[in-house]
C-alpha cells in the first residue's frame, strides 16, 4: 500500500458498471422522457443522488454522462428523466431513440451531499428549474412514501412542511405536472408553486416571471425556521436563487445546490 | 470481464471525435460548466486573505495586494471534470504554489499532504508534491479576465492534472498536514486522489 491509500478512509469496493434494460418509456413533455430501468444488482440509493450512464455503439465507441435519479429509494426501481439537449450525444439517445428492451450501462449511486433522507429535520424548500426538477422529484417521492409509513412511526422529516417552487419555460414544458398536482393534493403538507418564464397560456392564474426575492419569500420559509433548501437547475437560475436566499438571511450551510450547463455569460 | 451491452441505435459522434488529450470516459465541451455544492460567496477583496499553515501553525498570509505582487505565472492547460466534461487549452494566470512556498521562506513543503480550505467551508485534499514544480497555482485570471465568482473568483486553486473538484474555488488557506485529511467530496464518495487518466472518479476506483 502506498501512503495515499493508507491515509484514505475505509477503502470502498469499486462501483461496477451494471447492465440496465429499459422496462418502460414515458413522455413527460415534448423534450423530456422518463425511462424506467431494470438494473439487476442495483445496490439502492438515496433521494437526490445520480448515476453515470455509458452507451456503447456497435463499433465499440462509448459515451458517458451523469444523470439524476428520479425515482424514490422506497420505490425499488431506477427511473431516469432525461431532457433532450441540442447536440446532446447521450441525451438524444436516452430521450429520443431508446425503446423498451434497449440496454446500456449504469454505475452508481453517486454523490453523498445533495441528498435528502427522512430523518432530516426542518421544513423543506425545493427550488427547481426545468429538468433540475429530477432530483427534487426523487426527494418529493421519497417524502410521500415516508409519509405513508409515518403512521407506523416513520422518521420526523417527512412530517415537516415542504414547498416546491418550480420554474418552467411554458405550461407544456412542466415536467411531472400531473404527479406534482396529485402529491400537493393529498394533504401531506406540500405546496407546489409553478412559474412560467416564456409565456403563459390564456387563463393561467399562476406566476409568470423568473424566480425573484419576492417569490422566494412568499413561497419559501422564514430563515429562523432553518429550512433545508435544495436548488437544482441551469447555472444562472441556481446562482440567482442561492445568492438571493443568502441575502434573505438563509445560512449557506443549509443551501445545497446542483447546477448544470454553462454560466451563460 | 464481460463485454458491455451494445446500445441499439447508438452511434454517437464516433471515434473521430476522440483526442489523445481526452482521458477515458470524458467528452469535450466548448463552454465552461459550473459545479458547486452551495451558494457562490460574494467577492470581498479588501478582506480577502490567502494563508499557508503547517498543521495549526500559521506560516504566511497575503492580502490581495500582496498576492498580486508575487511572481505571476501563465498556464495553458486542459481541464477534466469528474462529471465527464473536458476542456482543452484553458488559459490561466496566477501564483504557482512554488512561488507561494518561496515567498513564505520554505524550501520544501512542511508536510506531505495539503488540505485546501475555501470560503463557504469547501475543502479538498491533495498530496503536496502534486502542487509543486509548476503543476499547480492559485489562479485569479481566466482567459484574460478576472476569474468570475461562479468559477471560483477572486481566486481558486488550479491543479489541472487531477479531476477539477481538486481545483478548489474560492480558496483561502492551504493547510499542510500529515496524515492526509479527506476533503469535502472525498468524504462524499469521490476518489481520494482523482487522476483522470486512471479514471479515479469514485471511492474504490
Amino acid at each position: 500500500m502506498t501512503g495515499i491509500e493508507a491515509a484514505a478512509p475505509a477503502l470502498a469496493p469499486k462501483k461496477q458498471w451494471l447492465t440496465a434494460t429499459v422496462r418502460e418509456v414515458t413522455d413527460e413533455t415534448p423534450r423530456v422522457r422518463s425511462l424506467v430501468l431494470d438494473v439487476p444488482g442495483w445496490p439502492g440509493h438515496s433521494a437526490g443522488q445520480h448515476v453515470d450512464v455509458r452507451l456503447t455503439a456497435p463499433d465499440g465507441y462509448q459515451a458517458q454522462r451523469s444523470y439524476s435519479i428520479a425515482s424514490a429509494p422506497a420505490s425499488g426501481t431506477i427511473t431516469l428523466t432525461v431532457e433532450m439537449l441540442p447536440d446532446g450525444e447521450v441525451s438524444s439517445y436516452l430521450a429520443g431513440e431508446a425503446r423498451v428492451g434497449d440496454q446500456f450501462e449504469l454505475r452508481g449511486p453517486i454523490g453523498g451531499y445533495f441528498v435528502w433522507t427522512p430523518d432530516l429535520e426542518g421544513p423543506l424548500f425545493l427550488v427547481g428549474g426545468g429538468s433540475g426538477i429530477v432530483p427534487l422529484m426523487a426527494i418529493l417521492r421519497e417524502r410521500a412514501a415516508n409519509m405513508m409509513m409515518l403512521r407506523d412511526g416513520g422518521a420526523k422529516g417527512a412530517a415537516q412542511p415542504a414547498s416546491l417552487l418550480f420554474s418552467s419555460r411554458s405550461y407544456d414544458d412542466i415536467i411531472y405536472r400531473a404527479e406534482l398536482e396529485r402529491l400537493a393534493g393529498q394533504g401531506g403538507g406540500l405546496t407546489v408553486t409553478h412559474t412560467l418564464t416564456r409565456g403563459a397560456p390564456a387563463g393561467w392564474a399562476g406566476l409568470s416571471r423568473r424566480i425573484d426575492a419576492m417569490m422566494l419569500t412568499e413561497h419559501g420559509f422564514a430563515p429562523d425556521l432553518m429550512p433545508r433548501i435544495f436548488i437544482c437547475g441551469p447555472t444562472p437560475l441556481v446562482e440567482t436563487v442561492a445568492f438571493t436566499l443568502r441575502e434573505l438571511g438563509h445560512g449557506p450551510k443549509l443551501i445545497k445546490t446542483e447546477r448544470f450547463g454553462p454560466t451563460g455569460k | 470481464m464481460s463485454e458491455p451491452p451494445i446500445s441499439r441505435g447508438f452511434r454517437g459522434r464516433g471515434n473521430a471525435a476522440r483526442s489523445a488529450r481526452v482521458p477515458p470516459g470524458q467528452h469535450l465541451v466548448d463552454d465552461f460548466p459550473v459545479l458547486s455544492a452551495g451558494p457562490t460567496p460574494p467577492v470581498d477583496l479588501p478582506n480577502w486573505r490567502l494563508s499557508i499553515e503547517d498543521g495549526d501553525s500559521p506560516l504566511a498570509e497575503w492580502s490581495w495586494a500582496q498576492f498580486m505582487a508575487l511572481p505571476q505565472t501563465d498556464l495553458i492547460v486542459d481541464i477534466h471534470c469528474v462529471t465527464t466534461w473536458s476542456k482543452l487549452d484553458t488559459r490561466w494566470r496566477g501564483v504557482s504554489i512554488d512561488a507561494l512556498l518561496e515567498a513564505a521562506g520554505l524550501s520544501e513543503p512542511p508536510q506531505p499532504y495539503v488540505l485546501a480550505h475555501c470560503d463557504g467551508g469547501y475543502t479538498t485534499n491533495i498530496p503536496a508534491e502534486d502542487l509543486l514544480d509548476g503543476k499547480a497555482m492559485v489562479a485569479w485570471e481566466y482567459d484574460g479576465e478576472p476569474l468570475h465568482p461562479e468559477h471560483g473568483g477572486p481566486a481558486r486553486l488550479l491543479v489541472p492534472h487531477l479531476y477539477f473538484w481538486k481545483s478548489a474555488k474560492w480558496v483561502q488557506k492551504l493547510q499542510f498536514v500529515d496524515p492526509e485529511v479527506p476533503g469535502f467530496w472525498e468524504e462524499n464518495g469521490y476518489h481520494i486522489y482523482g487522476d483522470p487518466w486512471r479514471e479515479q472518479r469514485y471511492d474504490g476506483d
